[in-house]
């Protein structure tokens, strides 16, 4: 495909999609790393995207679709400028995990997958994410906040809020 | 950036080079690293497979097969061609030890899958990150990038007419694509649904070819294998289990982290020692041994208890990822249990009906117990749907949500009794565990 004139990715990721096809022995390999550095950029799985990405891959938007239902990680609705993934897995819930997912439920004033009205941040209870040892932990789009405290957390978000004021939301 | 801890009773073999800045290349080559590759290309593949036998190294995913044993069963002509995958999809919960190895020593990940495509003749090898470890995705490409300028990699490796690339693969979020045939699914752009096995990857794996699958931090032991040799790596361990291990300590201790201690360390003394006892002073109520998917021990269980793969076996439960979850007498089990089975409910793929079935109906069981409405009935049913699980899928997810729930029924049993008819939990803390 022509990816300067046809695609809707930025020219630096069309690029890299060209070149990842390529990468594999089976150009289908390319399917799931797309999907995920398409979301990075659009902030979801749209239609667009996975009908553009069928194309490359000469695969049916369907196969596209089945394929991207499975993983945990996709969605396919917009997510806040900031996905805020709280994990509650036994780990992080023996050190307080559930009670870091309550105290950002109240301090963002949303449940689970919900978007604040700012657009600035998304809030999604999340299961294990690697980080056991120095629970309760949290992922902010693919940051690491670890060994956390309800102040700690309090710090974290005024952080993104801050970044989100200079770069402006989504 | 994950906290690293130390303590006097660690032999540190895969973590010697942690916080030394490793992932430099450069600074990975003045701590000796590429010396076992070098060497491996230099020796051949019999050499390399007869030292990964006398190492006893076992997977450290989890199942605990003999690695060098494993190697030798690839085919040593094949039409199709070969490869190296490396498990880096770490998920069980109570488990990131790979989480460190990624961080700290990428290069030794890549001399341990050069190698373990130097001993079954593959050509490519993959490294596969959940997509969760963008931040180590990253680390690891880097490494990978340098490898290649360093010649270490590619068409002629080290100067040699020996060719070896190297793909790194991102995940997108799924504990079940850490079962090996779902991972080659996933590799391959579908759904990460297991396969039915005969045949076995070692013969048909990725793309159809004869594939070695090992997890993230056997591969990482490969080259301190080569350099210390088999013998002396077996020597460290205790009997048919070779080595140390990367234990990850976490729940109610003073000191949680990654320690790498001998095989067959006593549990106790992990918990009690190296980890700094149960916070706040409390008692220790139970342990979870090997990652969530191994069934409960008890206090007086773990008094001898060695951490080796026969050891916990003969103990009722398994040593599995070396996640080590400590529990305090403030946990209520009933809780504990439901919270495990959600995220099995949560991960099972669905295609075979007695995991997606029974994680789904011991979920509400449990939920419906939690929530004091549950009756004596109940608590035979859980134990009947998990016995029932057990062997009948065509992955372990099943046996993985089956095993732990029948170890807190069993042992337990008194405290579900606690939750009959409605009763107030006993337990000062109690929340609804509603993952959707």
């Amino acid at each position: 495909m022509s990816t300067e004139t046809m695609s809707i990715f930025s020219p630096a990721l069309a690029t890299r999609f060209d070149a990842l096809v390529l990468k594999y022995p089976v150009k289908r390999s390319a399917l799931i790393p797309m999907l995920l550095y398409a979301q990075d950029e659009v902030g979801y799985v749209s239609d667009a995207v996975m009908a553009e990405i069928a194309e490359r891959l000469s695969i049916t938007a369907l196969d596209v679709k089945n394929v991207a239902s499975y993983y945990s990680m996709l969605r396919f609705k917009p997510a806040g400028k900031y996905n805020v993934q709280v994990c509650t897995n036994i780990s992080c819930m023996l050190r307080g995990g559930y009670e870091i997912f309550d105290h950002l439920q109240e301090k963002l004033g949303i449940g689970h997958k919900g978007v604040t009205a700012d657009g600035v941040f998304s809030l999604e209870e999340v299961e294990c994410i690697g980080v056991c040892c120095w629970a309760p932990a949290i992922q902010v789009n693919y940051d690491f906040h670890d060994e956390l405290t309800n102040d700690k957390v309090d710090q974290v978000l005024a952080d993104y809020k801050a970044k989100a004021a200079t770069e402006g939301a989504r | 950036m994950p906290r690293l801890v130390s303590h006097p009773d660690e032999v540190k073999i895969v973590t010697s080079r942690f916080g030394k800045g490793a992932a430099d290349i450069d600074r990975f080559l003045e701590l000796g690293g590429y010396e076992s590759t070098r060497k491996a290309l230099a020796e051949g593949p019999e050499w390399i497979i007869n030292e990964m036998k006398a190492s006893g190294l076992r997977g450290r995913g989890g199942a605990g097969f003999p690695t060098g044993l494993k190697w030798s069963f690839v085919p040593k002509v094949s039409a199709k061609p070969k490869y190296v995958l490396v498990n880096g999809d770490e998920s069980e919960p109570g488990t990131c030890k790979d989480h460190l190895i990624f961080l700290h020593d990428p290069h030794a990940v890549i001399e341990g899958t050069i190698i373990a495509g130097l001993a079954i003749g593959a050509k490519t090898g993959f490294i596969y990150l959940r997509g969760e470890y963008r931040y180590l995705i990253q680390i690891v490409e880097k490494a990978v990038a340098d490898a290649y300028a360093k010649g270490f990699l590619g068409k002629n490796i080290f100067g040699s007419d020996t060719e070896f690339q190297i793909i790194v693969q991102t995940g997108a979020g799924a504990y079940e694509v850490g079962e090996e045939s779902a991972l080659m699914e996933s590799l391959e752009g579908k759904r990460g649904i297991p396969r039915i096995k005969p045949p076995f990857p070692a013969v048909v794996g990725l793309y159809g070819g004869p594939t070695v699958i090992n997890n993230a931090e056997t591969i990482a032991s490969v080259p301190h294998i080569l350099a210390m040799g088999g013998p002396a790596y077996a020597a460290v361990g205790s009997e048919r289990n070779g080595g140390t291990r990367l234990f990850g300590i976490s729940g109610h201790v003073n000191n949680p982290g990654i320690y790498e201690l001998p095989m067959g360390y006593n549990l106790k003394k992990m918990i009690y020692e190296v980890a700094g006892g149960i916070r706040g002073g409390r008692t220790l109520k139970a342990v979870v041994p090997g990652g969530s998917s191994t069934p409960v021990l008890l206090p007086h269980e773990i008094e001898t208890l060695g951490m080796d793969f026969d050891q916990v076996g003969k103990a009722g439960s398994m040593l599995g990822s070396g996640g080590v979850v400590v529990l305090d007498d403030t946990v209520c089990m009933v809780e504990f249990a439901l919270r495990t089975i959600s995220f099995y409910q949560h991960e099972s793929c669905g295609w075979c009906i007695p995991c997606r079935e029974g994680t789904d109906w011991l979920k509400k069981s449990l939920t419906r117990f939690h929530a004091g409405f549950g009756t004596m009935k109940d608590i035979d049913n859980i134990q009947y749907l998990a016995e029932n699980m057990m062997g009948r899928t065509f992955c372990p997810l099943g046996d993985a949500a089956a095993m732990p729930t029948l170890g807190f029924v069993k042992k337990f049993r008194k405290e579900f009794e606690d939750h009959l008819d409605g009763k107030p939990c006993p337990h000062a803390k109690h929340l609804d565990v509603a993952l959707v």
